[in-house]
C-alpha cells in the first residue's frame, strides 16, 4: 500500500467497509418494502380495475351509463352454453333469458332447449350494498368516536389534575390500543349484541368500531390540544373567559385540524377490519338496502353488508375459481379507492382548516 | 433636581444631593411628581405567603398598591415578581399545587381569595398583559372583541365602537384601521403587544397587570408602549414587572423591589432610585448585582 498523498485521502479500512455494508442494508430494506407495497397495490389495481371498469353498461335514460359492479347487489353467476356459445349471466338475467328462449322455442314448435349451467355464488352483480354498509359504519363510528374521544381528551388534558387517576386512564388507553381486533369483536358481541340485545346491527357495529378507534382519537386529540400554545389559554382566561369558553373558542378550533386528520385516518383503518364487525354488524348477504326500513328506529337495529366482510366471505367461504377472484379483486379495488378518498378528504379538510388558523 | 417627595414615604436622608448616589447618575427620573400625590389604595396585599407545591415562592408580602398609578415590580430573576403579579388576578389558580398558606389579597377591600369570589369576574376587573405577546390567531377585530363576545355582547355597532376606542386607547388605531380584518399575527412584535393591551382595555378592567411587556420589543416599540402606559394610567391602575431599571424609573410612580421572594423595599420610584433605604436595593438599582 502506498503512502497517502494527504492526510484526508480515503483508505479502504474495515470500518469503511462496515459503513458501506450498513448503508446498503438500510437501502435494500427500504427497496424491499417499496417492492412489496408496489406488488400489493399493483396486483389489486390491475386485477380489480378490470372488474370495475369492465362493468360499465349503457342505459336507456340519464345518465346513459351505469356501472353494474358499483350499483347492483351481489348475485349468483350462471355460466352455461347456448348454441355453442359460452355465456355468463347473473341470476335475474339468466332466468329471463331462459324463459324467453324456451318461450320462443315453443312458439316455433321446437323442443325446449336444455340449459346445463354451473352456478357461482356472489360472482355476478355488484357490491353496492357493501359500499353503503361500509360508508354507514364509517360515518356512525366516526361520530361516536369523535364525540367520546374528543370529550375525554379535553377532560384529560385541560381539566384533570395530573395524578394517579389520569396516569391510570392514560395507561388504560394505551392498553386498549394494543387489544387485537377480534377481541373487540368478541367484546362488541358480548356487550352490545347479547347483553344490550341490539342483535347484529349498525348500532352494535358503530360502538364496537368506535371503541376500537378511541385510543387513536384520544391520543391524537391530546397531542393536538397540547400543541396549542399555553398563551392562548392564559390570554383568554385573563380576559375573563370561563374554562369552557376558552377551550371552545380559543383552543379547540386550533386543535381541530390535527384531531380530525388523525381520527379520520384511524377510522378509515379500523373500518377495514373484518373481525370487529363480523359478529356485530355484518351480514353475509342482505337483500334490502339500509334505508328500506319501516320505522326510523329500525334503521339502527339492522345489520348491513360491508366491504371487508364481503372480501372475507368471497375469498374464504365459497369455492375459489376465476369467477370469484374477479369479485374479490374488484371489491378490494373499490375498498382501496374508498379508503384513499377518505384519506384525501381528511387531508383537504386539514389544509383548509390549517390555512385559517396559523400561529 | 428633586424638589418634592412623597409625604407618605419616610426618607432616610434628604434628597438635595442626588449626585451622591450612583443610581442617580444612571437614571433620569421624572422630577415633577404626579399631579396629585395622594392616591387611594386599590390593592392591599397582607402577610402573603405563597407556595408552588412545597416550594415557597413568596414570603410575608405586605404591599398597598395605589389606584390610578403605575407601580413597578423590580428584582433579580426568580425573585417572585411574576408570581405575585399572577396572584393578583388568580392566574396561579391554573397551576396545579399552588397554595396560599397565610395572608391574602384585597381589591377594593374585598378578599379576592374569599369563598364567594368568582375568579372569572375578578379577571374581568383585573386584566393582564403577558411577557410574550399572545394575540389570538384571529383577525385584529376579533382579537379586540374577544372579551366582549364571551360576555355575550352581540351588537355590531357596540363592538365596532369598542374596537375603535380600544385601538385608539392603545395607540394602534392609525396603524391598523385599514386592516382590521387581517390576522393579529400579521402585525409586528410591538404592534402585537399593543394589540394585547387594546384587547385588555376593551373589557374595561380597573387594573392592568403587565408582566415584562417590553422584554421582547426593540427600543422604539418599547418607547411607544411606555408612552401608552403614561396615557393609560389616567384610567387604569397599572402594575408592571420589568427588568429594565430605566423603564421602571421612566414609567412608574412607585416601585417595589423584591429579592428571593421577599419584599425588600417599597417606596416612591424617585426614592428607590435615588435614595434607597436598603443597601440591597441600592446595590440592585445601581447595577451591582442581579
Ligand atoms: N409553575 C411553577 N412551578 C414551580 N415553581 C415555580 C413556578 N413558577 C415559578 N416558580 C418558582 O418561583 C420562583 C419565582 O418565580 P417567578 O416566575 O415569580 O420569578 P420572576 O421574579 O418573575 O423571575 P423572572 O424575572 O425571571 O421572570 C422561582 O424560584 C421559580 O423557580
Ligand atoms: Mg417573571
Amino acid at each position: 500500500m502506498s503512502t497517502p498523498a494527504h492526510p484526508f485521502a480515503s483508505r479502504p479500512t474495515a470500518g469503511r467497509k462496515f459503513e458501506n455494508a450498513t448503508f446498503w442494508f438500510f437501502r435494500v430494506a427500504t427497496y424491499i418494502i417499496l417492492l412489496a407495497g408496489l406488488a400489493v397495490f399493483g396486483d389489486i389495481i390491475l386485477k380489480g380495475s378490470s372488474t370495475v371498469f369492465g362493468a360499465f353498461k349503457s342505459t336507456e335514460h340519464f345518465p346513459y351509463v351505469t356501472n353494474t359492479f358499483l350499483s347492483e347487489a351481489p348475485e349468483t353467476l350462471y355460466v352455461f352454453e347456448d348454441g355453442g356459445v359460452k355465456r355468463e349471466m347473473g341470476d335475474t338475467e339468466y332466468r329471463a333469458y331462459r324463459e324467453s328462449r324456451i318461450a320462443s322455442a315453443l312458439a316455433a314448435g321446437e323442443p325446449a332447449p336444455q340449459f346445463k349451467s354451473e352456478s357461482y355464488v356472489y360472482s355476478a352483480g355488484g357490491i353496492w350494498p357493501c359500499i353503503v354498509g361500509t360508508v354507514l359504519l364509517v360515518v356512525g363510528s366516526m361520530a361516536i368516536a369523535l364525540t367520546l374521544g374528543v370529550a375525554s381528551a379535553i377532560f384529560l388534558s385541560e381539566y384533570a389534575k395530573d395524578g394517579a387517576f389520569v396516569r391510570f386512564v392514560r395507561l388504560a388507553i394505551l392498553n386498549l390500543a394494543g387489544v387485537p381486533s377480534i377481541v373487540f369483536g368478541l367484546f362488541g358481541f358480548g356487550m352490545f349484541v347479547i347483553f344490550f340485545d341490539w342483535n347484529v346491527s349498525l348500532l352494535a357495529g358503530w360502538f364496537t368500531l368506535a371503541f376500537m378507534v378511541l385510543p387513536v382519537v384520544i391520543t391524537a386529540s391530546e397531542e393536538a390540544l397540547k400543541a396549542v400554545p399555553q398563551g392562548f389559554r392564559e390570554g383568554s382566561l385573563a380576559l375573563g373567559a370561563t374554562k369552557w369558553q376558552t377551550i371552545r373558542s380559543n383552543v379547540l378550533p386550533y386543535a381541530l385540524p390535527g384531531i380530525l386528520t388523525s381520527s379520520i385516518l384511524g377510522i378509515a383503518r379500523v373500518a377495514g377490519e373484518t373481525a370487529p364487525i363480523m359478529f356485530t354488524a355484518a351480514y353475509v348477504v342482505r337483500d334490502k338496502l339500509p334505508w328500506d326500513v319501516e320505522k326510523v328506529s329500525d334503521f339502527f337495529f339492522q345489520g348491513v353488508m360491508a366491504l371487508p366482510y364481503h372480501i372475507y366471505v368471497v375469498s374464504s367461504k365459497i369455492p375459489q375459481n376465476e369467477y370469484t377472484s374477479r369479485v374479490q379483486y374488484g371489491t378490494a379495488f373499490v375498498f382501496l379507492g374508498i379508503v384513499a378518498l377518505i384519506a384525501l378528504a381528511s387531508i383537504l379538510l386539514r389544509n383548509n382548516l390549517r390555512g385559517r388558523y396559523k400561529w | 433636581m428633586v424638589t418634592t417627595t412623597s409625604s407618605r414615604t419616610p426618607l432616610s436622608s434628604p434628597m438635595e444631593t442626588p449626585a451622591d448616589t450612583p443610581a442617580s447618575r444612571t437614571f433620569k427620573v421624572s422630577s415633577v411628581p404626579s399631579e396629585d400625590d395622594r392616591a387611594d389604595t386599590l390593592i392591599e396585599i397582607k402577610d402573603f405567603d405563597f407556595y408552588y407545591g412545597t416550594k415557597q415562592a413568596l414570603f410575608d408580602i405586605n404591599l398597598k398598591l395605589d389606584d390610578k398609578r403605575v407601580t413597578a415590580f423590580i428584582g433579580p430573576s426568580g425573585c417572585g415578581k411574576s408570581t405575585l403579579l399572577r396572584c393578583l388576578n388568580r392566574m396561579n389558580d391554573l397551576i396545579d399545587g399552588t397554595r396560599i398558606t397565610r395572608g391574602g389579597v384585597k381589591v377594593r377591600g374585598v378578599d379576592i381569595y374569599g369563598r364567594d369570589v368568582d375568579s372569572i369576574e375578578l379577571r374581568k376587573r383585573v386584566g393582564m398583559v403577558f411577557q410574550k405577546s399572545n394575540p389570538f390567531p384571529k383577525s385584529i377585530y376579533e382579537n379586540i372583541v374577544y372579551g366582549l363576545r364571551i360576555q355575550g355582547v352581540k351588537s355590531k355597532a357596540r363592538l365596532d365602537e369598542v374596537v375603535e376606542k380600544s385601538l385608539r386607547g392603545a395607540a394602534l388605531w392609525d396603524e391598523v384601521k385599514d386592516r382590521l380584518h387581517e390576522s393579529g399575527l400579521s402585525l409586528s412584535g410591538g404592534q402585537q403587544q399593543r394589540l394585547c393591551i387594546a384587547r385588555t382595555i376593551a373589557v374595561e378592567p380597573e387594573v392592568i397587570l403587565m408582566d415584562e411587556p417590553c422584554s421582547a420589543l426593540d427600543p422604539i416599540a418599547t418607547a411607544k408602549v411606555e408612552e401608552l402606559i403614561h396615557e393609560l394610567k389616567k384610567q387604569f391602575t397599572i402594575i408592571i414587572v420589568t427588568h429594565s431599571m430605566q423603564q421602571a424609573a421612566r414609567c412608574s410612580d412607585k416601585t417595589a423591589f423584591f429579592y428571593m421572594g421577599k419584599l425588600i423595599e417599597y417606596a416612591d420610584t424617585r426614592t428607590i432610585f435615588m435614595n434607597p433605604a436598603n443597601a440591597q436595593t441600592e446595590a440592585y438599582v445601581s447595577g451591582r448585582f442581579g
